[in-house]
């Protein structure tokens, strides 16, 4: 386990159950190695099920692959509610499943922003009813989902996206009100730019331009970022829900 | 069906919080403050638990009443679902 994902005493996470969606690469996979290193039990999430087996192999200790369409919300349901029969409980659900897709204004096609609406918000819906539901006879539990700097702010050549993601993280605001009362916190996260396989195929002088925005003067990476999430389903983030926490180094857009 | 409607009763009562005094049989969805939308999630999620059954999103919704409720798990589990 790489240090820059060694856990802190008060995010210990032991005999806790954890779900992450989209849980094979990037910002998901990072978030699956913090919660192990933690002491979590993880399930993760991909598309198909040799990604997600292989995902979960690579990190091996008590981490499992599942495929999952999130766009499915009865195979959400099937799922989440599997995860809590076979592990006795499910404490925590990181809906980090999505895609990134751009398109200035006069470029986008209807197909895009279906995919863009189906997959982040839906599949985030789907996601945190499912959760909310195997988490609420227990009266506790952690969900985070992956909001997006570009939700809060808006960014040029991303409308759909940047849309997509601000209902995001309205998801979380407002799923928070209904399951406080059930002692389930509701937050999110919102990454700057962060070095993944999403922004790959930015161009040299795109990204040159983010980091001469961005305060710390470089790019995130996905562990930084799984480290907040990691923050926000522990104890440690108890009296936390609500709340959409930039993980942006000072990016300002 | 008298089994069913004995054990979910118990589960009404468990998830909704209802006093011993309260008519579950004929118990409606919003007809009292335990059982609004929110409540609904923690009953369903109840119910599927005890049953071990599962409801697709329309059933959620249509699930309007006790005797309604009793009817869909007699429907899922003859359809072994």
């Amino acid at each position: 386990m790489s240090d820059a994902l060694a856990a802190r005493p008060g995010t210990d996470l032991t005999g806790k159950v954890a779900l992450v969606t989209g849980g094979t690469r990037g910002i998901g996979l990072a978030t699956v190695r913090a919660l192990t290193e933690a002491g979590a039990t993880v399930v993760l999430t991909g598309r198909d099920e040799t990604g997600a087996k292989d995902a979960a192999a690579s990190v091996g200790g008590t981490v499992s692959g599942q495929a999952l369409d999130v766009t499915d919300a009865k195979a959400v349901s099937t799922l989440v509610r599997g995860v809590a029969k076979e592990h006795g409980r499910l404490d925590i659900v990181v809906a980090n499943a999505g895609v990134m897709e751009d398109a200035l204004l006069g470029m986008i096609r209807e197909e895009l922003v279906d995919r863009m609406l189906t997959t982040n918000v839906a599949g985030t819906i789907h996601t945190v009813q499912a959760a909310a539901r195997a988490m609420m006879r227990k009266k506790t539990g952690a969900i985070v989902v992956l909001a997006s700097i570009v939700g809060e702010h808006g960014s040029a050549g991303q409308v759909a996206y940047a849309a997509s993601k601000a209902a995001v993280g309205n998801v979380a605001r407002s799923a928070s009100k209904e399951l406080g009362r059930y002692g389930i916190r509701v937050n999110g996260v919102a990454p700057g730019v962060i070095e993944t396989s999403m922004t790959a195929h930015l161009s040299e002088e795109i990204l040159a331009g983010r980091v001469e925005d961005t305060s710390l003067r470089r790019l995130g990476t996905a562990e930084e970022v799984a480290k907040v999430i990691r923050f926000l389903v522990s104890d440690e983030a108890s009296f936390v829900t609500g709340q959409i926490l930039g993980v942006d180094g000072g990016l300002v857009l | 069906m008298a089994e069913i409607a004995g054990k979910l009763r118990e589960v009404f009562v468990e998830a909704l919080d209802l006093d011993a005094d309260v008519d579950v049989e004929n118990l409606k969805y919003r007809e009292i403050e335990a059982w609004d939308s929110v409540g609904h999630m923690a009953l369903v999620a109840a119910i599927e638990d005890e049953f071990d059954v599962q409801f697709d999103t329309d059933q959620v919704i249509d699930m309007s009443s006790f005797k309604v409720a009793a009817d869909m798990i007699k429907e899922l589990q003859s359809n072994g679902v």
